[in-house]
């Protein structure tokens, strides 16, 4: 579209390198969309290609601590050790990492790259996991794993608005930590900052 | 002679020794990198692969090489041994380098916490309770 209206270069390659950088902006604020919910952001941002393939290699770094937290959950899930309300508390908690999962996935493909596949075999601790509140240790060890995945993410996301959408998902991992701290009957916030 | 030892005393003075990068990072502390160690879990562990490759073995091993773990291309051609140097560097901007790497993810900026952590690794990895 823009494009078009552009003074053509004589420089063939340099064209074509701008239109490929084009190409991946137009689908990074179809990602931001995706994630962030509001299709009129994708009209605005930039991003050039190695920015972009940052930007891929960072969404798939979260997408895998959301499949291997999926996993986690049904193993404790299937464990036989969480009982009513903790099971469905945690059946929750393994919904919002697919709904995590499902959208970043679905940024990355946007982007140009390739969703990172779950592991066919996560080598859970299942020894170690003998009682509840084990598999609520566990459980909020790979949450506060994940706040910090994502605040070692929302400052070098490319875009704004993707990293405030990685921002909202962090907010709501931040809160499943909480809740499984004082599940355990630890201090549910034990500090004023996250790191 | 005396005129020989000043020269190159003030030899010394202004051009200085080159120190080496490890020499000038600060003296870790593990039980502060246990804590900020909490950050990695969710993509790595310490005695098997996850999201990340273990970390058990990580000293003195070749970039990209531990064998059962699927490294980037690039991480694959980074081409050095980890110790703590060589951490110090990645773990500051990991994407910056090694562009192409899988680790996402922002840094350790401070040098302290990268002390730290590097400290933490290197005792938790030499525990043979941890990593047999």
């Amino acid at each position: 579209m823009t494009i078009a209206r552009l003074s053509p270069t004589p420089d063939g390659e340099i064209r074509r390198s701008f239109l490929t950088g084009f190409g991946k902006f137009t689908l990074s604020a179809t990602a931001i969309a995706l994630l962030a919910g509001n299709e009129r952001l994708a009209l605005i941002g930039s991003a050039s290609a190695q920015t972009a393939n940052n930007d891929v290699a960072i969404l798939n770094s979260a997408l895998g601590a959301e499949q291997q937290a999926i996993a986690a959950y049904q193993l404790g899930a299937e464990s036989g050790l969480l009982q009513k309300p903790v099971l469905a508390l945690a059946v929750q908690f393994q919904g919002h990492h697919k709904q995590h999962a499902d959208a970043l996935a679905k940024a990355v493909q946007k982007l140009g790259g390739k969703p990172v596949a779950p592991l066919k075999d996560y080598a859970f601790p299942k020894d170690k996991l003998k009682k509840e509140a084990d598999v609520l240790s566990f459980a909020a060890s790979l949450e506060k794993g994940a706040v910090s995945a994502y605040l070692g993410a929302v400052p070098i996301l490319t875009d704004r608005e993707l990293a405030k959408a990685a921002a909202s998902i962090l907010g709501d991992e931040a809160m499943h930590w909480a809740v499984l701290r004082q599940a355990l009957g630890q201090p549910p916030v034990p500090d004023a900052f996250m790191s | 002679m005396r005129s020989l030892v000043a020269t190159c005393l003030l030899a010394i003075l202004v051009v200085g020794f080159p120190i080496p990068r490890a020499a000038q990072a600060a003296t870790g502390d593990p039980a502060r990198g246990e804590d900020i160690y909490h950050r990695c879990l969710a993509c790595h562990a310490l005695n098997h692969n996850s999201v990340g490759p273990r970390h058990c073995g990580l000293f003195g091993r070749q970039a990209g090489t531990l064998k059962g773990y699927s490294y980037s291309t690039a991480m694959k051609k980074y081409g050095v041994t980890w110790n703590e140097e060589t951490l110090d560097h990645f773990l500051e901007n990991p994407l910056k380098a090694v562009p192409g790497t899988k680790m996402g993810y922002a840094g350790v900026k401070d040098a302290q916490e990268r002390a730290d952590l590097i400290a933490y690794l290197k005792q938790a990895t030499s525990d043979p309770k941890i990593c047999n």
